[in-house]
């Protein structure tokens, strides 16, 4: 307990069991750390996920062994495929009996393994605090990343005099911060030869807390700038150089200017396939500058020019140094001509929707009010599906970590917990899940939680009835076999709210919408769950299909796709 | 192309299926790995044979040198280098078989360390090659069990592949 103090640990989110008792006993007697209980372990995950996301400080996690650690696992590798920090504690069975499959006993260790930046047992109560320090340390320093602790049941019995280890660092790691000066100079002389340049950043911008950094150099430049789903709100949306997230499921200005661009500047962003789609015909003009903390990253997908491996702050400003050193800008005729380009791809209007509907609900239509009501602000976040990626392309996010997201490993379930962390970490803000009917189902017992710690947040459900990512891909590849993905037997969710304490309402015509959205973001006293059903039929577009280059985009109005 | 890979890491429990766990999640080849602790106890040094394109090997070693447990990693294949394997080798051995196969241990200096009135066990190091020879002008007999120890290298000259801290 005093080792989670002394790392600043506001809150644990867990659920305890046999082997974990001994801490529980502990916890009851201290006030310094708040627990909350979720009502499984995966929803302790993510919420501590959300809750690193929206603060930028590590989320913590206890869970008992055995089901408890398996139950977590889904939360570690989601927080572990976005690179956010979690130190995640596990319980474990008494020391003598590990190996003898003993109750509720598994191998932590080995199952978490592929999915953390590390593990460690504790074997000798001495080794707990200095392991503790090492485990927040490797999670919150380099490439953030999950860490898990196994303690064995009988570790947590004895007793050790406790000294804060001051120092945590470990012989074998030890993370870059700075980049190398030789390749940011030669950065500096590449971006400013730039005819087309474009900027794509990503997550780690947002976790670097790059995003001034980001912003002073991307207007220093004039260069458009992407965003990747992770990392919407590293650059804001509302400036006139933002071009919208890129992908797949990205703006047609987005995508284009990132295949006809001669410089591209990479930051915190890992060329993930969704981005990238077919790597041969990745960005074929430009010539590319790659800024990322991790050297595992750089060149792992696509072949670049210059690597620059540090902190994406501080290459930033070093790049930006040695830019306005250089004494030159980018060529302003150049600049005018490509952005004229731009300007005419941004007339596609790759967004549009039917918003003359006045029968049906169009779920954009839901997400542009939400975020007309929100002003913006509003932390915002998602499971995964259709309703995620229509929150990204029409919530314009202007500040990092208010958009919350599984974007690496696509965890249907997350947005209910991790709006738990995020609610819980800015009590006064307002948090909003978007969600559809198939993904909340994966944690909907988190409404209990949400009871217990009174948090009000807004459940934006988008109901169409089906698994509606999973219904647009049967519909455009799989000649409209829907194959299981019709969700028949729905609960009434009203009643499913009503029945765990909340308000619920359900809402079928678009000129409800507004006075629904704004009835519960009013509503400060409890969690509102708003049930929109909406248009079954709407897909998601642009889309780039698997495998097609970024040239390659489908738009509404081409709905041929196969 | 085949790299030879020496490896210092941290000499605990799990470090080793560590790696092996990062060789098959990332589908990665391994030809064959070898563990023991060194001078310094908290040390294990493993060598690593791998195979691959050279953007393959390079996220191999980018991925080797990410895991925390990794203390120094160093590419023997870049560096003029010694390699070594041994051979455990049973062989049937009767008759007139028993001088001629005595002969060729002899000829690859090979040591007969096992002698039974049916069969000799020859140990035998050298590099891979030099172990494949001397399996191959034994095969028309009839080998009855093959035990290799995997190959193990170090760098010629004064190149180390050391702990910065140590």
């Amino acid at each position: 307990m005093r080792c989670l103090r002394d790392e600043g640990v506001e809150y644990l989110f867990g659920y305890p069991g046999g082997a974990v008792l001994h801490i529980y006993d502990a916890l009851y007697k201290q006030e310094e750390v708040k627990h909350i209980l979720v009502r499984h372990e995966q929803g302790a995950a993510h919420a501590a996920d959300g809750y690193a996301r929206s603060t930028g400080k590590p989320g913590v996690v206890l869970v008992t062994s055995g089901p408890g650690a398996t139950n977590a696992v889904t939360g570690i590798a989601t927080a572990y495929m976005d690179s956010i920090p979690l130190v995640v504690f596990t319980g474990q069975v008494m020391t003598n009996l590990i190996g003898d499959d003993a109750f509720q006993e598994v191998d932590a260790i080995g199952i978490t393994r592929p999915c953390v930046k590390h593990n460690f047992m504790v074997k000798d109560v001495r080794d707990l605090a200095p392991i503790m320090r090492k485990a927040f340390h490797v999670a919150t320093t380099g490439r953030p990343g999950p860490v898990v602790v196994d303690i064995p049941k009988d570790i947590t019995a004895h007793k050790a005099p406790y000294v804060f280890p001051k120092d945590p660092t470990l012989r074998s790691y030890k993370p870059v911060r700075e980049g190398d000066p030789a390749a940011i100079r030669k950065a500096a002389d590449l971006l400013a030869q730039a005819k087309r340049p474009m900027v794509y950043a990503g997550g780690g911008v947002v976790l670097g807390n790059a995003a001034a950094e980001l912003t002073e150099l991307v207007r220093w430049l004039g260069a458009p700038c992407t965003n990747t789903l992770m990392g919407l709100g590293a650059f804001p949306a509302t400036d006139p150089l933002f071009v919208g997230m890129l992908g797949m499921h990205g703006t047609y200005e987005a995508n284009m200017a990132m295949h006809e661009c001669d410089v591209l500047l990479a930051v915190g962003a890992r060329f993930d396939d969704r981005v990238t789609g077919d790597l041969d015909k990745f960005c074929p003009n430009a010539r590319i500058i790659h800024i990322d903390i991790d050297p595992a990253s750089i060149q792992k997908n696509v072949p670049v020019e210059i690597a620059i491996i540090g902190e994406a702050g501080l290459a930033m400003r070093d790049l930006l140094a040695a830019l306005k050193g250089k004494g030159v800008r980018l060529d302003e005729a150049a600049l005018k001509a490509w952005w004229h380009k731009i300007d005419a791809w941004r007339e596609r209007h790759c967004l549009e929707y039917d918003r003359a509907n006045t029968e049906v609900i169009k779920p954009q239509f839901v997400l542009e009010t939400l975020y007309r009501l929100t002003g913006g602000d509003a932390f915002i976040t998602s499971d995964v599906g259709q309703h995620q990626m229509w929150a990204a392309q029409f919530y314009k996010f202007d500040k990092p970590r208010r958009w919350i997201n599984s974007g690496g490993l696509g965890t249907m379930g997350f947005g209910l917990p991790a709006a738990i962390g995020v609610q819980l970490a800015h009590p006064d803000a307002t948090v909003a899940c978007v969600t559809g009917e198939a993904s909340i189902q994966m944690c909907i017992q988190e409404l209990s939680t949400c009871k217990q710690y009174d948090l009000p947040l807004t459940i934006v459900n988008l109901n169409n009835r089906y698994m509606g990512m999973v219904r647009q891909w049967q519909e455009f590849f799989y000649q409209s076999r829907y194959s299981h993905s019709y969700l028949e037997a729905l609960p009434d969710f009203v009643k499913l709210a009503e029945s765990y304490g909340h308000a619920g309402l359900r809402i079928d015509k678009p000129h409800d919408v507004e006075a629904a959205l704004k009835e519960a973001l009013g509503r400060r006293d409890r969690l509102v769950f708003l049930d929109f059903i909406t248009d079954q039929t709407e897909n998601v577009y642009p889309m780039i299909a698997a495998g097609a280059g970024h040239h390659e985009m489908h738009l509404a109005t081409d709905r041929e796709l196969a | 192309m085949r790299h030879i890979i020496s490896i210092l890491l941290e000499n605990e429990a799990g470090a080793l299926s560590r790696v092996a766990g990062l060789f098959s999640a990332r589908g990665y080849n391994i030809a064959s790995l070898t563990v023991a602790p060194t001078e310094d106890p908290s040390l294990s040094r493993m060598t690593l044979v791998t195979s691959g394109s050279e953007g393959v090997v390079d996220q191999i070693r980018k991925q080797l040198n990410k895991l925390v447990d990794v203390v120094k990693l160093v590419d023997l294949t870049d560096n003029d280098r010694i390699e070594r394997e041994m051979l455990l080798i049973k062989v049937c051995a009767e008759g007139d078989e028993r001088d001629e196969i005595k002969r060729l241990s002899d000829i690859f200096r090979g040591r007969i360390i096992d002698v039974t009135d049916r069969a000799y066990t020859i140990e035998l190091t050298g590099d891979g090659s030099k172990i494949d020879a001397f399996i191959s002008v034994l095969q028309p007999r009839r080998i009855l069990e093959v035990v290799r120890s995997g190959v193990i290298g170090i760098a010629r000259g004064t190149v180390t592949c050391k702990s910065d801290a140590s």
